[in-house]
């Protein structure tokens, strides 16, 4: 228990740092900007707590928003997002439900399930975010745009680092 | 009451979802009044150091090109310098204390943080209080205008970029003397738009485009950047004009902060004259 703690300390500090320290930095065209940090959210195991979830969402945004001095963008979207991922794991819950002591990870559930889960919620987020920055429709497809080409980034990134705690042979 | 207890602890995840997400937006508006945020933008010492920290780093990479900036910027000052002129008339040199009154002090500072694909951009500077800087100065680099100091922390200052959408830069077109304002819609980095100039000025493509120093926050005649486009929508009065930033927003390092001495006796004086009128 203290060690998956720990653990995922770990984890969110290390998200933290990449997001700020190099992907804040990156901006393909002047367009494009993945969003790493939310894979924490996705991250979490199925038994967590519900309200821990939100909290946890919460304590991220904040954090991103006070490294990128842009209060309250994402934090809300980051909420937002954990609020949906209860929704999402209802929705896509395979049949019998999710087995004991698994987490939502490439690893545990396979690439079809790991991919809906993660292409709907990353896409929540970034609609999100982008429009809420934006705050007006006027400007609708070109944000729309942004959000497209942005999802597509961080799920590849994401995916990567997936595939780093892959192992084939010993998938359940 | 049981029951209301009952009811919240059933529905506990909505209402934290619903409290945390108005805590965020209550935060996102507040933000946008900036004095309110004081605490938690990147001028606060924390964040700020962390940053530092990381640049420093990252300046190692630029040191060439920064270099070279700063030797093109000391041949232009030497140019500028007084004695590198030669009085070809008159016998005696004037003591210049009062045909040469300094309005503008400048000082240096570097750049900790910076960004330039939001709506909203700020910049983060190594200077803060304890070096006199102070909130509504202007902000240059050594090829133009970069934007305003907004908060100000002891250490560090945070600054409205130009690229911000709230921003209003007062800008004429250098050749022909014609004011407008400059309006950054936030898709491009390098681009702005310029308002306001009447359909009667003659423009060309490359036309300067500086600061006018109405405000008092920036000198006169500080660049901007270039006439890139411009076309007349017909029955308009007023130009739609495209203009290039000559600042490269990526790539900052060392800029340099304006106070103006006469900024407050200049005010006072506007007011004055504003109140008599509504009097």
């Amino acid at each position: 228990m203290i060690r998956d703690v720990l653990n995922y300390l770990f984890v969110f500090i290390l998200l933290v740092l990449t997001q700020v320290v190099i992907l804040n930095n990156i901006e393909l065209g002047g367009y494009i900007n993945p969003y790493l940090y939310v894979l924490f959210i996705l991250a979490l195991p199925f038994e967590t707590n519900e309200n821990l979830v939100l909290f946890l969402a919460f304590l991220i945004g904040l954090t991103i928003d006070i490294f990128s001095s842009t209060m309250g963008f994402h934090t809300s979207a980051a909420v937002f997002m954990a609020f949906s991922r209860k929704y999402v794991l209802k929705l896509i819950q395979p049949r019998g439900g999710y087995e004991f002591g698994t987490t939502p990870s490439l690893q545990h559930m396979g690439l079809s399930w790991f991919m809906t889960y993660a292409v709907i919620l990353v896409v929540l987020h970034h609609l999100f975010l982008f429009y809420t920055e934006t705050f007006n429709f006027s400007q609708f497809f070109s944000t729309f745009g942004r959000v497209i080409v942005s999802s597509i980034f961080t799920l590849i990134l994401i995916f990567i680092v997936q595939l780093f705690n892959y192992n084939p042979n010993t998938r359940k | 009451m049981r029951n209301l207890v009952r009811f919240l602890t059933k529905n506990s995840f909505i209402f934290l979802f619903l409290l945390l997400e108005i805590f965020a937006f209550w935060m996102l508006i507040a933000n946008n009044s900036y004095q309110n945020s004081k605490f938690f933008n990147s001028s606060n010492f924390f964040v700020g150091n962390f940053y530092s920290t990381t640049r420093n780093i990252k300046d190692y990479f630029n040191l060439k090109q920064v270099n070279k900036e700063l030797a093109e910027q000391n041949a232009k000052l030497q140019s500028n310098n007084i004695s590198s002129f030669v009085k070809v008339y008159g016998r005696t040199y004037q003591i210049n204390d009062t045909s040469y009154h300094q309005t503008y002090i400048y000082s240096t500072a570097k750049v900790v943080n910076n960004s330039t694909n939001k709506r909203q951009n700020y910049i983060t500077i190594d200077k803060g209080d304890l070096n006199g800087i102070e909130a509504e100065m202007g902000v240059i680099s050594a090829n133009g205008v970069v934007g305003i100091v907004k908060n100000v922390s002891k250490n560090f200052s945070s600054v409205m970029s130009v690229l911000h959408d709230k921003n209003k830069l007062s800008a004429k077109i250098k050749k022909s003397g014609y004011y407008g304002s400059l309006v950054w819609e936030g898709n491009n980095y390098r681009e702005a738009q310029l308002k306001d100039i009447p359909n009667h000025v003659k423009l060309v493509v490359g036309d300067t485009v500086v600061t006018t120093g109405y405000s008092s926050i920036f000198p006169e005649n500080i660049l901007i950047g270039t006439v890139s486009a411009f076309d007349l929508p017909e029955g308009n009065n007023f130009y739609n004009i495209t203009i290039t930033f000559a600042v490269d927003f990526k790539n900052l390092s060392h800029i340099y902060v304006v106070r103006s001495l006469q900024k407050n006796e200049r005010e006072l004086l506007e007011q004055e004259s504003q109140q008599e009128i509504k009097e």
